[in-house]
């Protein structure tokens, strides 16, 4: 799973505010001293882990086997190739016919529980996210019984071949499709009642009022959903190897040019190219961003929908379709990984769960609870630190600042370009790290980076949400600021790093991409597992591990929300004065 | 130092963390084995192996035969794995051309058929079993789709099978490669070409694991497999509507083989698998996957396979698959890659 979600987009360009406390230039102070190392420390963090890697990773697209410098020639060999070079065409139509789906359905479902008087929008929002909590492997294994040559509803597709684009864009809207939720339901929120008045003073015509009104205001919403759409189909891995059959893509070249021929030097250069279409969208949705901040002045007034029996049951049943869907699909893997020789003896058994008979294992699954947690810890604690020195930092305001863009970087790396450029790097003899490479601690890190930018941006946003005269009153009782950081900012911030951690946690279980390239025997991983299983024919032990990954991440978010109501008394109570 | 209480917490936690996934170091050897065994195999071979030599621990690193050999080859100069143990023979002959093994003569070898080693006085590789060739024939889709059983490799070409043939990649899969050469030796060259274009117009797709033709069979998801004889048999036992067909032109085979990779550092460790890969125990092992072993007279007949394996078997000229494995494979790439699966 990318890291891009909606979280980011409900912050706003922060860098203004930024260093406003600023200490006295008198003489620094121990604490000063302490806090430029952090901040160097950070800095050097997100070096390592990230910008090195990347580094050699370009170099290496420049090299040929030999290692010897050979400028544009592996570009111009894969663009030569017409074998190669289809791949680009296909992974553009299917992102572009994807982003086009999900967009309208997204859009449908969001207006629904926006602008109308729906009942059971609370359930039915729940529900969309349930995509989220599996690896991209398990809908398209799904597809496969629902539609494949044996698939229960295989005459819808009329005689053709679930196998290719059909397979592809039906898996990449299944599991997009939570993600483009987000970010539309925040963009129908922000609209402004006054508008609307003005336009049934005027008598405009419903479908007028929805194009003057309804869609510029949630324009910049579609624009940026439109880029996150394109950016996680043209960059994900898991359903095209699946049910792509011989459709070829960008993802599942770098794929097969790496570990198939172990052809490094082209998978770096695929990389390179499906890395330019994700940098472009990224640097287009933060364009547009910027201008959705200055939209909606201080006056406006929310938008509250009226009922309107019609619509509302219009929607209801568009939204009802949807649900229904999404329950279908994960209901179908669960089903055929209970059913014994899919098609011809349905009865059920647990057998496709040993997974020891099929040469997997249990121990993969709980390797994958084992990264997921240190991800989880890990990750939270060096986000959430990082994201504060950017913050409430009083030192090296132009460092500060290289960190806060350094931590944007990773939201535009596809997970397969991160975990290539991590074999590169950290599989170098003459690399001080390389003591990592093939342990579980080179797993972590690689996520821990993967999904950095989206807590660092929720981080950013819970600190500013905490006035800067705190930091101030302490400075000048003299009270060091990391008293303050445990005393004041990490309690008020609890919510937020708490929803850190389970949306690491959660992408730690479910990604294949970034992973895919580092693991070892020993830290085998149960999403990994999933697409040896698939690729072995083992398809219903694939989706019964899949069913796992997706139980426990559910178990995980029920605790966090249970947890998070205790935490909520404990330290929130100020809020509800 | 200046560090209050959390942080010095944390930054002891995320030191131990890294000094604890890095792994330490364990007191016996540990083999690194490049395998293509199927997975299910790997379990009770490591198990069967450690109930003689408990100080040696295995570590698998397993993928299809196509990818090991590259990957063996792409490290040439640094090598990675200590034993091969479970890779096409083909293969091995490639590294042994490239002087990547390293000779040993495992105790017990006089006893093995004389077919089942590398012929130089101290073997480069030993030979384990032979698989070959075969068709998954899914019964009742054939019905529904009006299918007639194929008995022959040509009569696969006949137009009424077209998109209904499914055959693994022969650069991923060692199965695949075994067909490729064999309908090379059995047609001659230029008419194995022309088989093969003929054959390529019915492919629905190639897979990437030589097992994978045949799993689709059974699940009825295409209603031929090009495979290999003992997964048709292992799923028709299971209960897959199949049946296998062993084409009567001939069929390709492959033996299993076992190597010391030159450069290993844990030589008498690897030494110690190799005796065991010859070993009688072994080769009893092997025959639960494998009707053909390279230990004379202990195989056991394996339900709804061949009691004449053997005499089905092509005369496999393994020398010349593996000089032209590379220039073959690239011609096939050229010509047939559009229809592979991923990988």
């Amino acid at each position: 799973m990318s890291g891009v979600a909606a979280d980011g987009l409900q912050v706003s360009g922060g860098a203004q505010e930024r260093g406003t406390v600023k200490a006295d230039k008198v003489r620094l102070s121990r604490q000063d001293y302490l806090q430029r190392g952090a901040v160097l420390l950070a800095v050097f963090f997100l070096l390592v882990a990230l910008v090195l890697p990347l580094g050699t990773m370009l170099i290496k697209s420049l090299q040929n086997t030999e290692g010897e410098f050979v400028g544009l020639a592996n570009f111009i060999g894969y663009i030569r190739n017409p074998a190669l070079f289809q791949s680009v065409l296909n992974s553009l139509q299917i992102a572009l016919i994807s982003t086009c789906v999900v967009l309208s359905l997204a859009f449908l479902f969001a207006y629904g529980l926006t602008r109308t008087c729906m009942p059971g929008k609370k359930t039915l929002r729940a529900l969309t996210l349930l995509p989220l909590f599996a690896p991209s492997l398990l809908p398209a294994i799904s597809l496969i019984y629902l539609l494949g040559n044996q698939g229960i509803f295989k005459e819808i597709l009329m005689g053709a071949s679930v196998y290719g684009p059909i397979g592809i864009v039906a898996g990449m809207c299944f599991w997009v499709f939570p993600h483009v939720l987000m970010i539309m339901i925040t963009a129908l929120s922000n609209s402004d009642a006054r508008l609307y008045e003005a336009a049934q003073v005027m008598k405009a015509s419903p479908v007028r009022t929805f194009f003057t009104v309804t869609l510029p205001s949630a324009k910049y919403g579609l624009i940026s959903a439109g880029f996150v759409a394109f950016t996680l189909v043209i960059t994900d891995f898991g359903v095209p190897k699946v049910i792509g059959g011989d459709f070829k893509v960008l993802a599942t070249d770098i794929y097969k040019q790496v570990v198939g021929q172990q052809n490094f030097q082209m998978g770096a250069v695929v990389s390179v190219i499906l890395l330019l279409p994700a940098v472009f969208s990224f640097a287009a949705d933060r364009l547009v961003q910027k201008k959705q901040v200055a939209m909606l002045s201080a006056r406006a007034v929310p938008y509250v929908p009226k009922p309107n029996p019609v619509k509302d049951n219009i929607f209801l049943g568009i939204c009802l379709l949807v649900v229904s869907a999404i329950l279908l699909v994960i209901g179908m893997a669960a089903y055929a990984s209970f059913v014994s020789f899919w098609p011809y003896n349905m009865e059920l058994s647990l057998q496709h769960y040993d997974f020891e008979s099929v040469g997997s294992s249990w121990g993969y699954y709980f390797n994958s609870l084992e990264m997921a947690a240190w991800v989880a810890v890990i990750g939270t604690c060096i986000v959430f630190l990082n994201a504060y020195l950017v913050e409430k930092g009083r030192a090296f305001e132009p460092v500060r600042n290289l960190l806060h863009l350094m931590a944007m970087i990773p939201m535009a790396v596809p997970g397969m370009v991160l975990g290539l450029a991590y074999i590169f790097f950290f599989n170098q003899p003459d690399n001080p790290l390389n003591f990592i490479y093939a342990t579980m601690a080179i797993l972590v890190l690689n996520s821990v980076v993967h999904f950095y930018t989206v807590c660092h941006l929720t981080s950013v946003t819970a600190l500013k949400q905490i006035d800067g005269e705190f930091e101030s009153v302490s400075a000048s009782l003299k009270i060091p600021f990391y008293v303050t950081f445990w005393r004041v900012t990490l309690p008020v911030s609890l919510p937020a790093v708490l929803e850190i951690s389970v949306y690491l946690f959660v992408n730690a279980m479910t990604t294949v991409s970034a992973v895919v390239f580092i693991y070892s025997s020993d830290t085998m991983l149960a999403s990994i597992s999933v697409l040896n299983m698939d690729e072995a024919g083992n398809t219903a032990s694939a989706a019964g591990m899949g069913i796992m990954i997706l139980l426990t991440c559910l178990a995980v978010k029920g605790l966090h929300w249970l947890l998070s109501q205790q935490v909520l008394e404990l330290t929130q109570g100020w809020r509800n004065r | 130092m200046y560090l209050t209480q959390p942080i010095k917490k944390i930054t002891l936690g995320l030191a131990g963390a890294i000094a604890l996934m890095a792994g330490s170091a364990q007191a016996n050897t540990e083999l690194k084995v490049y395998t293509a065994l199927e997975t299910e195999q790997l379990r009770p071979y490591a198990k069967a192996f450690n109930a003689q030599y408990p100080d040696i621990s295995i570590k698998w690193v397993r993928d299809s035969t196509g990818i090991v050999t590259a990957k063996l080859l792409a490290e040439k100069n640094n090598p990675q794995a200590d034993v091969i143990w479970g890779l096409a023979a083909t293969s091995l002959l490639v590294l042994k051309e490239q002087d990547m093994l390293e000779p040993y003569a495992p105790k017990g070898l006089a006893k093995l058929s004389p077919k089942f080693r590398d012929k130089a006085a101290t073997p480069s590789w030993v030979g384990m079993d032979a698989w070959m060739a075969s068709l998954c024939f899914n019964t009742i889709e054939a019905e529904k789709l009006g299918l007639p059983k194929p008995t022959r490799w040509e009569d696969l070409t006949k137009p009424v099978y077209k998109g209904h043939v499914v055959m693994p990649n022969p650069a991923s899969s060692g199965t695949g490669f075994l067909d490729v050469s064999s309908w090379l030796q059995l047609f001659g060259e230029d008419k194995g070409w022309d088989y093969m274009d003929r054959l390529h117009n019915n492919i629905a797709r190639y897979t990437h694991s030589g097992s994978k033709p045949c799993k689709l069979a059974a699940a009825g998801e295409a209603p031929i497999g090009i495979s290999f004889a003992y997964k048709g048999a292992s799923l028709k036992k299971k209960g897959a509507p199949l049946d296998v067909i062993y084409p009567q032109e001939g069929l390709g085979w492959d033996m299993e083989a076992a190597s010391i990779v030159k450069g290993t550092k844990n030589l008498d460790a690897a030494r110690k698998l190799m005796d065991f890969a010859v070993s009688k125990e072994a080769n009893k092992l092997y025959n639960k996957s494998f009707a053909v072993v390279a230990y004379p007279g202990i195989a056991q007949q394996i339900p709804y396979f061949p009691s004449d394996a053997e005499s089905l078997m092509m005369n496999n000229d393994f020398e010349w698959s593996a000089s032209n494995r590379k220039q073959i494979l690239s011609k096939w790439q050229s010509r047939y890659d559009s229809k592979s699966d991923p990988k």
